[in-house]
C-alpha cells in the first residue's frame, strides 16, 4: 500500500524515544550492578555527580564532549554521502602530527594569533589527507571504505609510533613524546580565559576548542542542508542513480565528503594536543574516533543531535571514571558495559521501542479526538 | 468456443458452492483502511477479474487470500468451507496458487528444479525430481502448457517464465489461481497465448482470479468482474453486461476520457538526430545496435517494444547517463554526444533536454528528500536557487509550490517526504520538474507506470501540450495503447535494433505486436 502514512509528530522520534531508550539502558545496567552486589542507586548517584556534580566535573565532561563532537561530526558528514568512515581514529591521530610539526617548527618565533590558526589548518589538512586516500580509492577503485579506513587506522598508528620513537622524540628521554610546545601555541583553558573578567572556574582541561567544536556544528549544518554541495552529497548518499541522473558526479562527492570528514576528525588534535597535553604523544586519540561512530548514530547525523549525544557520552566517560574510582568492584570495564548498553538500546534496538510508542501515540490521539 | 458458450459454462456451476467467498474482509495498515467490508463470491471454473486503481486494495485483498497478510476481520470460504489462511503454506494447502507480477523464479535453476523448489517430496532431491518430471508431463499435456523442463529458467523468454509460474501453482495442486497483472511484461501475442491457457484451465475446472488495470483484458477474457475503489468494492458485474467506459467510471468515480484528444501534429525542424548509435554495457553486451532516427519539433515519437529490448538504454544514452560507444547524436543541428565527446546528464540538461526517467523512485526522485528538495533534482545548481554559497530555500519552496499547483500534485505540501506521495503524484512531481524547464527536447520513459487512471489522463494531456507548444518529445512506453494514442510516429525496438517505423495513424496493434516480437517486416518498416 502506498497510501500516506499517518504522521506522528517529530518530537516522538527525536526526544521521547531516545529518552526511553536511555532509561532502558540504565535499567539494564542497574540490574547488572545489582547482580555484582552493589547498590544501583548509589552507582547512578555517583555517575551523575561524577559528571555534573562540581565545576571541575562539568569541565572534564565538556572536555570529553569536545573530542566527541569533532569525531561525531566527522562520521556524520561521511554518512550523508553514504560512507561509513571507521577511520576517524586514525585521521585524528594524523591531525595531531600536523599540529606537532607546526609547533616544533614555529613555536619559537611565531605569535599566538598566527601559530594557532596555522595549527588548526594543519590539523584539518593532515586529517583530511588521511581520509582523502580511502575516499579516492573508494571513488575510483571501488575499494570499500570500511575496510580501507580500518586499515588506515593501523597504518596511522604504525607511522606515529615510528615517528615518535625515532624522529620526533625529545632527545634524552625514554617516553616516546615530543618536547612540550611553547606556551604561545597553547589553546587557552576556559578557567584562564574567564579569570580576568572575574569569573572563577575550577581548574579543568576544558579549553576554547569547545567553541571551535560548536562552530563546526553550525558550519556542518549549513554545509549539509543549506548549500548545493551538501545537497549533492546527500543525493549521492541516498540514491546514487538519481545523482548521476541529476548530473552530480558521485566520485567527486565521495572524495569531498571524506576529505571534510577527515578534516573534522583532525581537529581533535586542537583539543587534545594544543588544549591539554601540549605535546604529541602515543595514542592520544584513545578511542574517541570509534566512540564518534556511536555519537553520530545516536545523534541521527544531525549536528544538534551530535552535541547531545556527545554530551551523554562525555558524561559517561567522566562519570564512569568517578564511579570506577569510588566503587572498586565496578571497574572501568563495567563502565564500558554501560556505554555499550546505551549504544545497544539507542542504536541497534531503536526499532524495538519506536513502533510501539508511535502506535500508542496514535491510539491516544484517536481516542482523544474521537476520530 | 464463443464467448456466450463460455458464460454458459460459467453458469453451469452456479449451483455448486462458490470456489472462493470473501465475507466482510477488513484490513488496516496503521490508520489506513486498505480493505473495508469487502465481500465477493467467485463461482468455480470461472475467470473473475478484479479491477481498480493503484491503492484500491486489490493486491491487499489477494495477499490476504494467499496468506501474506491476515485480515483484521472477515471470513474466507474456499469451496463453501470456512478456511483460516494465516500463511502461504495454508493457502497452498487450501488449493490456492498465485502468479506474482514479478516472477519468483531462480534463473540459474532448470524449469524442473524451479517447480520442485519448496515442494520436494522426499529427502533425496533426485526422487523428487523424477516424480516431478512425470507429474509435469501430465500437467503439460492436460493444460497445453508446453515447456522444456530441462531448460534454465534464465534462458526462457518472459512468456514462458510465466508459464513456469503457472506450472508451479498447478504442481502444488492449485484449483484456484490468482494472477497479479500478468500481462505487464508480455507482447500482445504472448498475452493472447496466456489468455488461451487461462481459458483452457477454466474449462478443466480451475478458477482463475485476474488482477489487472487493463480494462480491455477484463472485457476479453473474464466471466465476472469486481471493481474496487478506495479499499471498497464498488460494483460486481457480469462481463457481458458491462462496458469499458462503465468500468472506468466505476474505478475512478467519475467519467474518464479513455482516448487522448489531440490534433494533427505539425512537425518542424529536426531537434534530435541520432545516427548509428551503439552502446555496450559493463558486462560487454551490446545494448544498442546501429540506432538511427530523428525527432522533430512539434511531434511525439513513440518507441514501442517489449520491456528490455534497449529502450531504457536508448533513453539513458540520450540523457547523458550512459556512454555511447559508436555513432553520434546531435541536438538542433549541433553535435551533442559522440564516442569521443561524452557529456554528463547535467550538461545535456543544460542544453535543453528534459528527462522523465522510466523508474521514478530509482532514478528521478530521492525517497527521503522533502518534495521541495526532489523538485530541484538536476537543477539544484541553477542560479535561481543559489546565492554565492547558500541555497535560496525561499526560491526553492516557491518554485515547488508553483510546480505543485501547475501539475495538481496532492497533497500540496512541499515539506512532505517524497516517498509518502502516491505513485501518480510522485510522477507528476517529476513531470512538473522536467516540463517546467521548457526543454526543447523532452525524453519521457513510462510516463504512466503505476499511475491512477485520473492522473494518466492528466499526464497525457500535458505531454500533448508540450508537443503543441512546438517541442520535440521522445516517448518510451511498454504500454502499446499509450504509444498508439500519444505518438505521431512509432518506432519499434527489438533486441537493441530499431526494427520498424510506422505513422501512428496507420498503425495497427497486430502489426506493431508482430514487429515487437520481430516476427514481421511490414512494407513501411525501415530495417536498420
Amino acid at each position: 500500500m502506498s497510501a500516506t502514512r499517518y504522521e506522528v509528530p517529530g518530537w516522538i522520534g527525536t526526544v521521547l524515544v531516545p529518552t526511553i531508550n536511555i532509561c532502558l539502558a540504565f535499567l539494564v545496567s542497574g540490574l547488572i550492578i545489582v547482580v555484582i552486589g552493589e547498590d544501583p542507586w548509589q552507582a547512578l548517584d555517583l555517575l551523575i555527580s561524577g559528571a555534573f556534580g562540581s565545576q571541575e566535573a562539568v569541565g572534564y565532561t565538556l572536555y570529553y564532549t569536545t573530542n566527541l563532537i569533532f569525531t561525531g561530526l566527522a562520521v556524520a558528514v561521511a554518512f550523508h554521502a553514504g560512507l561509513f568512515n571507521i577511520g576517524a581514529e586514525g585521521q585524528a591521530y594524523i591531525g595531531g602530527l600536523g599540529v606537532a610539526l607546526v609547533c616544533l617548527a614555529g613555536d619559537a618565533n611565531l605569535p599566538t594569533f598566527i601559530i594557532i590558526p596555522l595549527c588548526m589548518v594543519a590539523a584539518a589538512l593532515f586529517g583530511a589527507a588521511w581520509a582523502f586516500l580511502p575516499g579516492y580509492l573508494q571513488a575510483t577503485r571501488g575499494s570499500h571504505i570500511v575496510i580501507t579506513t580500518i586499515m588506515f587506522n593501523f597504518i596511522a598508528s604504525a607511522v606515529m609510533v615510528y615517528l615518535l620513537v625515532n624522529v620526533l622524540i625529545k632527545p634524552g628521554q625514554m617516553a616516546p613524546e615530543t618536547r612540550t610546545f611553547a606556551e604561545v601555541a597553547w589553546v587557552p583553558f576556559l578557567h584562564e580565559v574567564l579569570a580576568p573578567v572575574g569569573i572563577k572556574l575550577a581548574r579543568s582541561p576544558l579549553n576554547l576548542s569547545l567553541a571551535l567544536a560548536l562552530l563546526c556544528c553550525v558550519v556542518v549544518w549549513a554545509f549539509v542542508w543549506r548549500t548545493r554541495w551538501g545537497y549533492a552529497i546527500r543525493t549521492v548518499g541516498q540514491n546514487e542513480t538519481a545523482a548521476v541522473y541529476a548530473g552530480i558526479n558521485p566520485k567527486r562527492c565521495i572524495v569531498l565528503a571524506m576529505t571534510i570528514s577527515g578534516g573534522l576528525a583532525g581537529l581533535v588534535a586542537m583539543n587534545e594536543i594544543l588544549g591539554v597535553q601540549h605535546r604529541l604523544l602515543i595514542d592520544f586519540v584513545a578511542g574517541y574516533g570509534f566512540t564518534g561512530i556511536a555519537v553520530a548514530l545516536m545523534g541521527r547525523n544531525h549536528p544538534f543531535g551530535i552535541v547531545l549525544a556527545a554530551l551523554l557520552f562525555g558524561a559517561l566517560y567522566q562519570g564512569g571514571a568517578e564511579l570506577a574510582f569510588e566503587i572498586p568492584t565496578i571497574t572501568r570495564d563495567m563502565v564500558v558495559v554501560i556505554q555499550g548498553l546505551v549504544i545497544l538500546f539507542c542504536g541497534a534496538l531503536e526499532f524495538m521501542v519506536k513502533p510501539r510508542v508511535e502506535s500508542m501515540y496514535r491510539w491516544a490521539h484517536r481516542t482523544g479526538t474521537g476520530s | 468456443m464463443t464467448p456466450s458458450d463460455r458464460r454458459v459454462d460459467g453458469l453451469r456451476n452456479a449451483i455448486d458452492p462458490p470456489a472462493v467467498e470473501l465475507i466482510n474482509i477488513n484490513k488496516r495498515f496503521g490508520s489506513v483502511q486498505a480493505n473495508r467490508n469487502v465481500s465477493l463470491s467467485i463461482a468455480p471454473a470461472t475467470i473473475h477479474g478484479i479491477v481498480g486503481e493503484n491503492g484500491a486494495g486489490k493486491s491487499t485483498l489477494m495477499s490476504i487470500l494467499f496468506g501474506f497478510y491476515q485480515a483484521n476481520s472477515g471470513e474466507i470460504r474456499v469451496n463453501g468451507k470456512t478456511t483460516r489462511i494465516r500463511t502461504t503454506e495454508e493457502a497452498i494447502r487450501a488449493g490456492i496458487g498465485m502468479v506474482h507480477q514479478h516472477f519468483m523464479l531462480v534463473d540459474s535453476f532448470t524449469v524442473l528444479e524451479n517447480v520442485v523448489l519448496g515442494a520436494e517430496s522426499g529427502r533425496l532431491l533426485k526422487e523428487s525430481l523424477s516424480t516431478a518430471r512425470q507429474t509435469l508431463d501430465l500437467l503439460e499435456s492436460k493444460y497445453g502448457l508446453e515447456v522444456n523442463v530441462d531448460t534454465l529458467v534464465g534462458d526462457l523468454p518472459v512468456g514462458l517464465q510465466q508459464r513456469v509460474e503457472i506450472l508451479k501453482a498447478l504442481y502444488r495442486e492449485a484449483q484456484i489461481l490468482i494472477l497479479d497483472e500478468p500481462t505487464g511484461v508480455l507482447t500482445p501475442q504472448e498475452s493472447e497465448q496466456l489468455f488461451n491457457i487461462l481459458l483452457g484451465l477454466r474449462d478443466r475446472g480451475v478458477t482463475v482470479i485476474l488482477i489487472t488495470h487493463k480494462l480491455r483484458e477484463i472485457m476479453a477474457i473474464t466471466d465476472t468482474v469486481t471493481v474496487m475503489r478506495g479499499g471498497e468494492v464498488v460494483a460486481h458485474r457480469t462481463t457481458s453486461q458491462t462496458s469499458e467506459p462503465e468500468l472506468a467510471e466505476l474505478m475512478v468515480g467519475r467519467k474518464v476520457l479513455l482516448r487522448v484528444e489531440k490534433g494533427i501534429s505539425q512537425p518542424g525542424s529536426v531537434v534530435l538526430d541520432v545516427r548509428e548509435v551503439e552502446t555496450i554495457d559493463q558486462r560487454g553486451v551490446k545494448r544498442l545496435h546501429n540506432v538511427s532516427f530523428n525527432v522533430r519539433s512539434g511531434e511525439i515519437v513513440g518507441i514501442a517494444g517489449v520491456s528490455g529490448n534497449g529502450q531504457s538504454e536508448l533513453l539513458e544514452v540520450l540523457a547523458g547517463i550512459r556512454t555511447v560507444t559508436a555513432g553520434r547524436i546531435s541536438l538542433n543541428g549541433k553535435p551533442l554526444i559522440d564516442q569521443f565527446n561524452p557529456r554528463d546528464a547535467g550538461q545535456v540538461r543544460g542544453l535543453g533536454v528534459g528527462h522523465v526517467p522510466e523508474d521514478r523512485l530509482r532514478m528521478g526522485l530521492v525517497r527521503s528528500f522533502e518534495a521541495m528538495e526532489s523538485s530541484i533534482l538536476g537543477i539544484h545548481s541553477d542560479r535561481r536557487f543559489n546565492a554565492m554559497v547558500f541555497m535560496k530555500l525561499d526560491a526553492v519552496l516557491e518554485n515547488c509550490r508553483h510546480k505543485m499547483e501547475a501539475f495538481d500534485v496532492r497533497p500540496r505540501n512541499p515539506h512532505l517526504v517524497t516517498v509518502n506521495f502516491s505513485g501518480g503524484n510522485q510522477q507528476k512531481l517529476v513531470l512538473a520538474r522536467e516540463m517546467d524547464e521548457k526543454p526543447g527536447l523532452l525524453l519521457v520513459g513510462q510516463p504512466t507506470r503505476g499511475v491512477d487512471i485520473g492522473a494518466i489522463e492528466f499526464i497525457h494531456k500535458e505531454i500533448v501540450a508540450m508537443r503543441d507548444a512546438g517541442r520535440a518529445v521522445l516517448l518510451v512506453s511498454v504500454e502499446l495503447e499509450e504509444i498508439m494514442s500519444l505518438a505521431d510516429r512509432i518506432l519499434v525496438m527489438f533486441d537493441g535494433h530499431i526494427v520498424g517505423e510506422v505513422t501512428a495513424s496507420h498503425a495497427s496493434e497486430q502489426e506493431l505486436g508482430l514487429m515487437m516480437a520481430n516476427a514481421a517486416t511490414p512494407a513501411s518498416a525501415i530495417r536498420s
